[in-house]
């Protein structure tokens, strides 16, 4: 008699496994729903422009000028000096806001909160903590230039690390 | 048989007009409009001084933004190739579009200042003291539901000032420890440019159509509803926990 009982589940133990099994499974569901209904609103394609895109030839950039060609799409401003050509990333380090090139004064300004950065990126003026970002510069085999949005880094980082400036020894090893 | 004794009469108005206490509370508790009143109210607690009408103010004001707000709704498309035409249309071209414009503006002003002033009041007369301890949470609740509605309602004319502000207060979110890829413990915890709160706020990484859309159906559906419900819990708590606060 009782090794029957040992061996077979009487019904109330039957009725509370299977009770406790409902509710993981509840849980489990809801768990698994509310994943789902955040995973929702985080969308897998943007349809905004790649990082990574290509900026012409070097030909395209006097010295001296910071080109606003790319400025809209890309929300980068191709610099070119006697050093070389760099890509600045036109985003205020202070909140945001895109600073306008004030080819008169030489500087950038930023609407929002009155930040100033010189063609460098360095601040002059304004809340700005840091200067401009740059962002990751290099010659394709073809002689045109690619910029890459998602690899960047700050001017004292970017003075030093290779990557961040194409120098005229290279545009001018290049033919272009 | 006067039409007053018909059938119809009778089925929408189920009691008389009152003649005693009885019948004016039945009144009251028979009316889906009059109902969210207290049957009884104490002679000092109506005094105008005493609470400057303040919550009732906020509460007529948000009846006011949903009116307007929907009939804006009539005329405006959340996007972004006419969104800024849209609003222009309204306030060059829809009639009287400047006027419903012009009061839903205002009343969204109006209605942080009547909120905050309302809490102001309440504080200063000790009405969050138990039992209206929960209230005053609830209450706090509808202060960031009332901000956070003027912030989504701040992008919707898509202009410069819209277009730089939802930048300028996404990117704060972008800096909100752990869960912004720019703050503290954001990159520890996983957090990226594509994956981090100004991510989901934003469908994208900059303000874009999917920002607008989202604004959009969080300013005129999600926090309305959430407000709207909030409301309810608030109004039944002041009557639940012993009606309006007077003075003792």
């Amino acid at each position: 008699m009782a090794s029957d009982a040992d061996a077979r589940m009487d019904r109330r133990e039957f009725g509370a496994r299977a009770l406790r099994a409902g509710w993981w499974t509840l849980a489990a569901t809801g768990a698994a729903a509310t994943w789902a209904t955040v995973r929702f609103f985080v969308p897998r394609a943007t349809y905004e422009p790649p990082a990574r895109f290509v900026a012409g030839r070097p030909a395209d950039y006097a010295v001296g000028e910071v080109s606003v060609t790319h400025l809209a799409a890309q929300q980068v401003w191709i610099v070119r000096d006697e050093q070389g050509i760099y890509a600045l990333v036109a985003q205020c380090t202070h909140l945001g806001c895109r600073p306008n090139w004030l080819a008169e004064e030489q500087r950038f300004k930023c609407p929002c909160h009155g930040s100033n950065f010189d063609r460098s990126g360095k601040v002059i003026a304004g809340p700005a903590p840091k200067p401009l970002r740059r962002a990751a510069i290099s010659l394709l085999r073809d002689g045109r230039i690619r910029v890459d949005r998602s690899e960047q880094a700050d001017l004292a980082e970017a003075l030093h690390r290779p990557g961040f400036l194409l120098t005229a020894e290279a545009i001018a090893q290049a033919g272009a | 048989m006067g039409f007053r004794q018909g059938h119809v009469w009778r089925s929408i108005f189920r009691v008389g007009l009152p003649s005693d206490r009885r019948g004016r509370l039945r009144v009251v508790l028979a009316n889906f409009f009059l109902h969210l009143h207290p049957t009884k109210v104490p002679r000092s607690g109506i005094r105008l001084t005493y609470t400057f009408c303040l919550g009732g103010l906020s509460a007529f004001l948000f009846v006011l933004l949903t009116v307007t707000g929907v009939f804006l709704m009539f005329y405006y498309v959340p996007d972004t190739g006419r969104a800024y035409a849209d609003m222009k249309d309204i306030g060059y071209v829809v009639p009287f579009g400047r006027v419903m414009r012009a009061a839903h503006r205002w009343a969204a002003h109006g209605m942080v200042v009547t909120v905050i002033l309302h809490m102001t009041r309440v504080f200063l007369t000790g009405s969050y003291k138990p039992p209206r301890e929960f209230n005053w949470v609830v209450g706090v609740t509808l202060l960031v539901l009332t901000l956070l509605l003027s912030f989504t309602g701040y992008l919707l004319p898509w202009d410069q000032l819209a277009y730089w502000a939802i930048t300028v207060g996404t990117n704060m979110a972008a800096a909100a420890p752990v869960v912004g890829h720019e703050g503290p413990f954001g990159h520890p915890a996983g957090a990226r440019v594509d994956s981090d709160l100004r991510y989901l706020l934003l469908g994208g990484t900059t303000v874009g159509q999917n920002a607008l859309l989202r604004f959009y159906v969080l300013h005129c559906v999600a926090l309305p509803l959430a407000a709207v419900v909030l409301m309810g819990v608030h109004f039944w708590r002041v009557r639940k926990d012993g009606g309006i606060s007077r003075p003792l």
